[in-house]
């Protein structure tokens, strides 16, 4: 009895999103095998960027929403590609290097920052997102087109000033997906791209053991201690933060050639959004975070993507409700979770608070006695 | 030229380039051809308009909740206000006064249970007030569709239910403050009512913050632990910083309406948080300390850049630059608060 409430008490954010889930496919009237095929492309598409997160978790710096400046990374280099006319794997594989070298340099600007906001990390990698936002358009609407010529028409916005809010990948797609895809039943399987994602959670749980992960995770433990120990606790976290950036680069690269087309100014925002709801549901918190966390993560938050706007829009017989229905789980997800990891974190701190108290009291108690 | 360096580092740098940036702006609005007193007629109604929002930042502050990034909570009871006595068909100032009331309700009511949530979070409480608040006006923008609001010029034309996008407030109170009292100087129009409005609410916080509910929240913002020591609740503090910051919040949307000339509901609010922290942070405030000089200062360089930077660099450059500009000033001036050692500027 005791397990289960403890086991439902770790994962209580889980637990709630899979019953709304639950609850809302009958609601949704969608087919088993529609969901399944599609939570297997969409799962080939987007897990990669929620790794990213990880790292900066482990280190103790919470989500970092600041992956957005490498999902930035990742899109300029496609807007690269895109321009030169470099097609189909080739494309994504100069995006990627294109995007890799901008990302080191933008996650190390973005670990500085943090590194100044001590305690209030998550907020700051928010704002910096935005202020990100602000840089990019610049580069793209000012700089591009006037100091780096744009050579493709279809990149360039209709008027001649700088590149397009709406970018067609048709060159690149599936650069990835297709090189080996596998037909079972009637799912297709996009087997390269899922090798990609295993190599990255060998990686990861390599990295882990390796001096600089355990590092990480002693900072993330206390940053006093580890500083004490001898550990650079600076150049670690931005070490921690300038591989989530990459690995978010890489990450959009491959969201991007599976969907097809991109948002040049927005699309980076939907990628932040989207992998703190997936880590945060599949049962991180912002303190700790496996892979476990990621897949569990991935799979419930499409659930609840594909199904709830349809079950919104069948109880209150309203597109309009299903539409604002999927933002509010969406942000509801990464509110919840935060706030239940908090209350969990306090009471466990007003716990330990009342154990020292009646520990000192019983000492007392037996001092009299004595 | 010691005390100008500490002048210096106090203001801070970001603070002097703004405000020199305001002043080339208004220096070079006559060269390129754009009407001087209408302009600062502009910068004043945009004042107005945002500054309530800015000044129920302060009390949030000054309890140690730092910067409100759950101001959609407040601003969603203000839309309640306007648009429930929309419904009820109520005009002029009788109105805007039931507007104010309805706000005041939902307000107390929101931010009693938004400050019971924050004292339950505390250390995160700006990230958690941000995905709050994004959280409660999608939940609205729900309420707003499926609410049994069915007055013609309020829901949508169609489907006759689901309130419109804008609603228009010239046959309620539009520009009502705006228009009382109001005159010219020189081509520059001063909405007189609109700014005695917004310093009617500026006193009030000012006295607020000197009884002795104000002493003790910002005793609780300064030493949490002095403050339960000396027989403050904490957590009382904080909840009654939060009811008072979320009424405020209600009220700067209405002022902002009214100005505007109409209501704007679903995903509007929800992005009005960032500007209102930013214009604070511009006047001179840190993330534990806030005054009223902070409000008034911040609010008028944030919107007189807002305003001037458009009018002045489209008539030498292209449209979107301003944006961009606005963007990167407004996260740029947060970030820069977020990360400096917690030393206050005057």
């Amino acid at each position: 009895m005791r397990n289960v409430k403890s086991f439902v008490a770790d994962n209580i954010v889980t637990l709630i999103f899979l019953t709304i889930t639950i609850i809302a496919i009958p609601f949704s009237g969608l087919s088993g095998s529609y969901i399944i095929s599609n939570l297997i492309d969409r799962f080939a598409r987007s897990s990669f960027l929620v790794f990213a997160l990880i790292l900066p978790i482990m280190a103790g710096m919470g989500i970092n929403f600041a992956m957005v400046l490498g999902a930035t990374a990742g899109q300029i280099g496609l807007i690269f590609a895109v321009d030169h006319n470099i097609m189909g794997t080739e494309g994504l594989i100069l995006a990627t290097l294109v995007g890799i070298p901008l990302s080191v340099g933008l996650g190390w600007f973005s670990g500085q920052v943090l590194n100044r906001a001590r305690g209030r990390e998550m907020v700051t990698g928010f704002i910096l997102g935005y202020f990100m936002d602000g840089i990019y358009q610049f580069f793209g609407l000012y700089i591009m087109g006037w100091l780096i010529p744009i050579r493709t028409a279809q990149v360039m916005q209709i008027d001649g000033g700088g590149v397009r809010n709406t970018l067609a990948l048709e060159s690149v797609r599936g650069g990835l997906d297709k090189i080996v895809s596998l037909k079972v039943g009637p799912f297709s399987i996009p087997v390269v791209t899922f090798a990609v994602i295993a190599v990255l959670c060998l990686f990861i749980i390599w990295f882990r053991r390796t001096k600089l992960g355990q590092d990480m995770r002693a900072i993330g433990q206390e940053q006093g201690i580890s500083h004490a120990a001898g550990i650079n606790v600076d150049r670690t976290r931005i070490l921690a933060i300038v591989i989530s950036t990459v690995l978010a680069c890489i990450g959009q690269i491959i969201y991007l050639q599976n969907l097809g087309n991109m948002f040049t100014y927005t699309s980076q925002r939907q990628a932040g959004y989207y992998a703190a709801a997936a880590i945060l549901v599949g049962g991180a918190t912002v303190s700790k975070a496996s892979i476990k966390n990621v897949f569990i993560g991935v799979f419930l938050v499409h659930a609840l993507y594909i199904t709830t706007p349809l079950a919104g829009k069948a109880l209150f017989k309203s597109a309009m409700v299903g539409q604002y229905m999927s933002d509010f789980i969406n942000y509801g997800i990464i509110a919840s979770a935060l706030v239940l990891h908090a209350w969990k974190n306090k009471r466990a701190a007003d716990l330990a608070r009342a154990g020292l108290r009646m520990s000192a009291e019983a000492q007392a108690a037996a001092g009299g006695v004595a | 030229m010691s005390s100008i360096k500490t002048f210096i580092t106090d203001f801070g740098w970001p603070r002097i380039i703004i405000a020199l940036f305001l002043l080339s702006l208004f220096v070079a609005a006559p060269i390129v051809g754009v009407d001087l007193g209408a302009s600062i007629g502009d910068v004043l109604n945009r004042f107005g308009q945002n500054a309530i929002m800015v000044l129920a930042l302060v009390p949030m502050v000054q309890s140690g909740c730092g910067l409100n990034f759950g101001l959609p909570i407040g601003i969603l009871a203000g839309l309640l206000g306007s648009t429930i006595t929309m419904q009820l068909g109520l005009t002029g100032l009788t109105g805007l006064l039931v507007a104010i009331l309805i706000t005041i309700v939902f307000g107390v009511i929101f931010g009693y249970l938004y400050g019971k949530l924050l004292n339950n979070v505390k250390g995160e409480e700006m990230t958690i007030a941000m995905y709050v608040g994004f959280s409660a006006v999608m939940l609205f923008s729900i309420l707003w569709l499926v609410l049994p609001f069915n007055k013609a010029d309020l829901v949508m034309g169609y489907a006759g239910e689901g309130l419109r996008r804008s609603i228009a407030l010239e046959d309620y109170w539009g520009k009502l403050l705006n228009n009382f009292g109001q005159f010219s100087i020189g081509g520059t129009p001063i909405p007189t009512g609109l700014l005695l409005f917004v310093g009617l609410c500026v006193f009030f916080v000012y006295v607020f913050m000197r009884t002795r509910t104000g002493t003790a929240m910002t005793a609780v913002g300064s030493n949490p632990d002095f403050a339960r020591a000396s027989g403050v609740s904490v957590e009382r503090m904080r909840t009654v910083s939060t009811v008072v910051s979320t009424v405020l919040g209600g009220i700067g949307i209405l002022a902002y309406q009214q100005s505007f000339g109409w209501v704007q509901v679903y995903d509007a609010p929800l992005f009005m948080a960032f500007p209102a922290v930013s214009a604070l942070l511009i006047g001179g405030a840190s993330v534990t300390k806030a005054s009223m000089v902070n409000v008034v200062l911040g609010t008028f360089l944030f919107q007189g850049i807002l305003t001037m930077t458009p009018s002045v660099i489209n008539n030498v450059l292209k449209n979107e630059l301003s944006e961009v500009i606005r963007i990167i000033v407004t996260n740029g001036m947060i970030i820069y608060a977020l990360t400096r050692k917690t030393k206050v500027a005057k």
